[in-house]
């Protein structure tokens, strides 16, 4: 075993994860190399100082009230998603309307009207590419089907 | 994990079995994240973010005795994303850093129980480690998890987890010998 071996093995000592016949190749190697000797005090130390660390607990009243904020968090999500799918919905209707009627308009100039007809040929390519584009990454996407 | 979450999970849908799984992982949620991003606000609100996600995709869960360490990795995502956008210092080179630049995180002391000069200054230089390392650290000493229980949840290896565990410490000694080395 080379020094870098015995390093892994220093954690899982210093950690109390040591079979005992590990432990005692371990102690060792301690006793013949003064270079994981050394080193091997200053993790036990560092070990020792970051135990103390302890968080401060929150106050009792956040964890009461814990369960009550992700629950108002995934009802809210799910009114977002709700009122989103909503407003496209709406203005989709409100605005085919809105072209119908300046198209139907005899009072709207031609330019008008063939510039807002363009207008959408543009919106509608660049939705079209969009979409295309997405559906190609994601039936390529070699990560889809990974779970956990 | 054990029978209880098996059967949480059984009611994937509902609402109150769901509850019953956030007040059981609340606070190693809490502390994982205040691990990473070192303050008490931060940390609410990511660990309350991670749930929320969990809630959203538990159909992706196929192992009903995985759900911790599956939960796990939705919340270290998060906060991954999270350091990743507050990190500044962190992507210099070690020797380019000042000790004064490294107790400017924003790992606030006030999370720390019981107080004194070394406990603050490891703190802060928790804050200052790597994702991975900072990672390790976290589940190893503020969730007083095994090797194993570590292995599992960041499935890996026993051996993995002690050479992480190993450039880590690494990593934070050296961070400390910065810091001491400005005063």
């Amino acid at each position: 075993m080379t020094c870098q071996d015995y390093k892994n093995l220093m954690m899982a000592y210093i950690d109390g994860e040591l079979e005992a016949e590990a432990k005692k190749t371990f102690e060792e190697h301690l006793q013949s190399c003064k270079e994981c000797s050394d080193e091997f005090k200053e993790f036990k130390q560092l070990k020792q100082h970051t135990d103390e660390i302890k968080f401060t607990e929150p106050e009792e009243r956040i964890w009461e009230q814990y369960w009550q904020n992700v629950y108002n968090r995934t009802e809210r999500a799910t009114g977002w998603i709700l009122f989103s799918i909503a407003s496209i919905l709406l203005l989709a209707y409100g605005g085919f309307k809105a072209i119908e009627a300046i198209i139907r308009d005899p009072s709207v100039g031609l330019i008008l009207k063939a510039a807002l007809l363009i207008l959408i040929a543009g919106a509608a390519v660049l939705f079209v590419s969009v979409l295309r584009e997405r559906i190609y990454f994601w039936k390529n996407d070699r990560y889809k089907d990974v779970r956990r | 994990m054990n029978g209880t979450d098996n059967q949480i999970l059984q009611a994937r849908s509902s609402a109150a079995m769901f509850e019953t799984c956030v007040m059981k992982y609340m606070k190693d949620s809490y502390r994982i994240a205040l691990g990473f991003c070192g303050n008490h606000q931060d940390a609410l609100e990511l660990s309350q973010e991670a749930f929320l996600k969990a809630y959203r995709s538990i159909r992706h869960l196929q192992n009903n005795d995985k759900f911790f360490p599956w939960f796990y990795q939705i919340l270290r995502n998060l906060c991954f994303d999270y350091m990743r956008k507050k990190k500044t210092q962190a992507a210099q080179p070690l020797d380019e850093i000042t000790s004064e630049k490294l107790m400017q995180n924003n790992f606030d002391p006030e999370a720390i129980a019981e107080r004194n000069e070394t406990k603050e200054i490891i703190w802060k230089a928790i804050g200052q480690l790597d994702e991975k390392h900072r990672e390790i650290i976290i589940l190893r000493h503020f969730l007083n998890q095994s090797y194993e229980q570590i292995a599992k949840n960041l499935f890996c290896s026993k051996g993995t987890v002690m050479s992480r565990l190993y450039y880590g410490r690494r990593q934070l000694k050296e961070i400390l010998s910065t810091m001491k080395g400005g005063h």
